[in-house]
């Protein structure tokens, strides 16, 4: 009988309610009383000198406020990176400046150049339509390998080249020197990491507000993390006192990644809002998103694995270039490196693994975290290359990954990390189970009757996740700490607000987070509430992103509960006249152990507050605790995946018939929310995989910029999924022995599919291909398929 | 400035607007029903998707103007009489078919077309029906299924939400 109640119960969402009847409250829903609108002039060419702007005519359109260029914004902060890079010879990486608004030079495609705050949204559109301006067109970078190029044009001026930082981590070059040397076979690939656009349903949206009576400013925003956001701007770029900033981040469509980073918007609405002493408001267009939403992956590599006679793996190598576009955005410069380093020996036991990765700048949108981040492009390579290593063995690929799985833990890989748990065995039997493998031979001869080609694709992933040890991540760069925070206070009457300093937007939240609290204290999740999103509300936090919400966020509110467990049981005790000792708590009763004296939840909470009769010179009154959890290590949840499709060798397009998931998350508080979460990051897997590129040109001009050009994956580009979490080994670190699911099936899929469409070929006699780029779209199959 | 004259979700409406003001401005601006979102700009994703004279359209693509006379329901119409949750919403929620909300309101919007033409609409038929409706959470999976088991059918065979 599955559980309705606490840990384990797939309880049906609270927030569905608001959602499902128009009742959201998204940023953009948001107006407040002499709101002001603002509409950005942003560069349509990708490099270029700003030879003269001239807003006068524009500020005299009717309903112009006021119009701002980078003139003020001079003396003021750019846009920080949270993460400084050491590269291999011991520099720190190159860390241009990114101000709010261009100083002289714009570097990308959509580079805010100027900025209009009108009365209405209609008259900031045509007055930014009137601004004069002149820029003389600068030769761009947008291809990687030339961007290294000697006598390439530079990015950044003031930067002796476009080359942020050369990074060399893993095993030292002796290892891995007489790794390969020694090796029996030596498989290697070449493959691209398409760039991707995370894409929320919801665009971008800041409101900024300021109190001029209170000297306090007020920012909404669609942030994953408002106090992240709290941090940056106001110490870095505005110089606002924390005690007056608050930011709120209400309900949010969407996040994935590109909604953690501090925007020039943020700055921007906050700033005019203090300079014109009305609030002002931005909402992003979809076609202005895909020009200043943080991108995500593109990565080159070069990948080659070293095997012994015996097809153990002994030696893993990479060369990866990394974009990382015009400016350093938040968190970018540690996804290539701490993200993906770090996960390249995957769920091998390979000894000796050495990661080289040079970013790079281009004059393209900043690239920064998207969904997995670092992490999907360590799997796809990785996955990718022992698939390609066992067809050139001529060995089972599933076979060859069991015989190299890791299979005892802890296990201290040769890139700086330690996996607590993990069955790779275990997830791998499953997905075989899942996808009946024994019946594929039978449904392949099917498809080969309607003259299709049928392919399997298996993978195995690993990934580090509940971002993370805060002295683990400051040693390697982090310029944050990354623990999380939760307050539980429970009312005289019983109730709990929760404040946490997770956001949620989409992931459910509000309906899991009161099933841990109400399963510790035996109390119903009705009398429970999730308070999260505003600055003003909830401790410091530092927000949801790495899958990491339940794993931190939810063992600070474990460690809060624990201390409001404790003082309960001593008013307990006081009201028992027993020890506290001796008080249990179960079924929100508290007994004196062993005997039939007890009282009830409510009885002890309104003793808090009502403290008549209380141990006055013991504790304090009142109910209130909050806790700070800072991981001892990342959490490593791990799985199996496949993917079978149909391939057309007529048309090259491929058509995926099922596709299973096997994770290992640990425990699992809500199953039918981590299924909705593994669902999803399949669908951007399976995106990525076979429809999604963000294409620039050889100019800097974007030519993806709109869903015309964009291929999003819609409902009949997927199948139903089958997914499966029962092969669970709970993480030994943290109270709730969670691991996060948010990211895996992004992470996981991608190099199912392509394996699977490889596989498809060489079953139809197209032997001589042995990798193709994503998006794997009908027209790089069958250019593929001709040879 | 134009008058203009409609029914939203049953109650008569009579506003003064521009030529040029879109049906998604004038129901989140002027009427304050912010369940209708804007997620593009190209009538793509289907966020805004409300009921003309019975008929799924995507708000973005029409003028206020061109409401005048018309029966408009948006997604804060859809409930019950007695502010409970209609078979396709309970549905939505039952089967985790949605996760930041934000496609909900165009999602149940178009299901409820659907519904309405076809009323026991195959996987297949689901799914093409969805074309112009993306959502960028669930993977569709809890949505198609949603879906199928709002119109009545058995949806147990298909893998668990």
């Amino acid at each position: 009988m599955p559980k309705d109640h606490g840990i384990g119960a797939s309880q049906k969402r609270r927030e569905d309610v608001r959602f499902l009847t128009g009742a959201g409250q998204y940023t953009d829903d948001i107006n407040t009383y002499g709101q002001t609108y603002c509409v950005f002039l942003r560069s349509d060419v990708a490099h270029g000198t700003i030879n003269s702007l001239d807003t006068s005519d524009a500020e005299a359109m009717p309903g112009v406020v006021r119009i701002f260029t980078g003139k003020d914004f001079e003396g003021i902060g750019g846009l920080p990176c949270g993460w400084q890079v050491t590269d291999k010879h011991g520099e720190p990486m190159k860390e241009p400046a990114h101000p709010v608004l261009a100083q002289g030079k714009v570097r990308h495609v959509g580079d805010p150049i100027a900025a209009v705050v009108a009365e209405s949204l209609e008259e900031a559109r045509n007055a930014a339509e009137a601004i004069v301006y002149d820029i003389a067109e600068l030769p761009a970078v947008v291809d990687m390998k030339a961007a290294l190029e000697a006598g390439a044009a530079k990015v950044h001026d003031d930067l002796s080249d476009n080359l942020c930082y050369d990074w060399q981590f893993g095993s030292d070059q002796a290892a891995i020197d007489e790794a390969f040397s020694s090796a029996a076979h030596v498989t290697t690939l070449e493959l691209v990491n398409n760039r991707l656009v995370a894409n929320p349903m919801e665009p971008r949206v800041a409101l900024g507000e300021y109190n001029r009576a209170n000297d306090e400013s007020t920012l909404y925003t669609t942030s994953q993390n408002p106090h992240v956001i709290r941090l940056l701007m106001g110490a870095f770029v505005l110089g606002i006192p924390e005690h007056k900033l608050r930011v709120v981040a209400p309900d949010v469509g969407g996040g994935f990644g590109t909604k953690i980073f501090h925007y020039a918007e943020e700055a921007f609405v906050t700033f005019a809002s203090r300079q014109i002493n009305r609030p002002v408001k931005w909402t992003s267009t979809r076609s202005e998103a895909f020009m200043s939403d943080a991108h995500g992956r593109d990565h080159v590599t070069k990948i080659e694995l070293a095997l012994d006679a015996d097809n153990n793996f002994i030696g893993l190598r990479t060369d990866t270039l990394a974009n990382m576009g015009a400016y350093l955005s938040t968190f970018s410069s540690s996804v290539p490196t701490w993200l993906h380093g770090t996960l390249m020996a995957g769920n091998y036991k390979t000894p000796a693994i050495q990661v080289n990765v040079k970013a790079v700048f281009t004059n393209t949108v900043p690239v920064d975290a998207y969904r997995g981040a670092g992490r999907p492009e360590a799997t796809f390579q990785l996955e990718r290359l022992v698939d390609k290593a066992a067809r050139e063995l001529g060995v089972d690929p599933i076979a060859l990954r069991r015989q190299n799985f890791i299979d005892s833990f802890p296990y201290a890989t040769p890139v700086a990390v330690e996996y607590d748990t993990g069955d790779y065995t275990a997830t791998m039997d499953k997905l075989e189970e899942m996808i009946d493998r024994e019946g594929f031979a039978a449904r392949r001869k099917e498809s080969e009757a309607k003259g299709k080609l049928r392919g399997l694709g298996i993978n195995c992933y690993i990934e580090a996740c509940g971002i993370a040890p805060s002295n683990l991540v400051g040693q390697l760069g982090a310029r944050a700490g990354l623990y999380d925070a939760a307050t539980v206070r429970v009312n005289a009457t019983g109730s709990i607000s929760v404040m946490v300093g997770a956001h949620s937007h989409g992931q459910g939240h509000e309906t899991a987070f009161p099933q841990v609290v109400a399963e510790m204290l035996g109390i119903d999740e009705s009398m429970i509430d999730i308070v999260h999103g505003d600055s003003s509300k909830i401790p410091f936090g530092m927000g949801t992103y790495g899958s990491r919400s339940l794993a931190v966020c939810g063992s600070a509110m474990v460690r809060a509960t624990e201390k409001i467990i404790n003082k309960a049981k001593k008013i307990a005790g006081h009201l028992l006249e027993a020890s506290d000792a001796d008080i249990e708590l179960k079924d929100g009763q508290f007994t004196v152990a062993g005997t039939d004296k007890s009282v009830a939840w409510g009885d002890v909470t309104l003793a808090a507050y009502v403290p008549h009769n209380y141990p006055l010179e013991d504790i304090e009154p009142g109910l209130e605790e909050t806790a700070f959890y800072d991981p001892a290590n990342f959490t490593y949840p791990s799985g199996a995946y496949a993917c079978e499709l149909e391939l057309d060798p007529e048309t090259g397009r491929v058509t995926i018939e099922r596709f299973a998931a096997a994770d290992d998350f640990g425990n699992v508080v809500n199953p039918m929310i981590v299924e909705g979460q593994v669902h999803g990051g399949l669908a951007q897997g399976i995106g990525q995989a076979l429809l999604e590129n963000c294409v620039y040109d050889e100019n800097g001009q974007l030519l993806s910029a709109s869903y015309m050009d964009y291929a999003m994956p819609r409902a009949e580009d997927v199948p139903f999924y089958m997914v499966d979490h029962s092969c669970a080994t709970p993480c030994t670190h943290n109270p709730l022995g969670v691991k996060g699911c948010g990211e895996a099936g992004a992470i996981g899929s991608p190099p199912a599919v392509v394996n699977a469409v490889i596989d498809a070929l060489h079953s139809g006699g197209y032997t001589h291909v042995e990798h193709i780029d994503m998006p794997v779209s009908p027209h790089r199959v069958w250019k593929a398929m001709q040879g | 400035m134009t008058k203009v004259t409609m029914t939203v979700n049953g109650k008569a409406v009579s506003k003064e607007v521009s030529g040029n003001t879109l049906m998604t401005e004038f129901l989140r601006d002027e009427l304050h029903l912010t369940g209708t979102h804007v997620g593009c700009d190209t009538s793509q994703c289907g966020a805004c998707v409300i009921h003309v004279d019975g008929k799924s359209v995507k708000a973005c693509t029409m003028f206020a103007a061109e409401a005048e006379g018309a029966s408009v329901a948006t997604i804060e119409g859809m409930a019950n009489a007695d502010g409970s949750l209609s078979v396709i919403q309970q549905a939505f929620q039952d089967h985790h078919g949605l996760q930041c909300g934000f496609c909900t309101p165009g999602m149940v919007m178009t299901a409820a077309a659907l519904l309405k033409e076809n009323p026991k609409p195959s996987e297949h038929e689901v799914r093409d029906y969805l074309e112009g409706n993306i959502c960028r959470c669930t993977g569709y999976h809890n949505i198609v299924k949603a879906i199928l088991a709002a119109s009545g059918q058995d949806v147990s065979g298909i893998a668990a939400e």
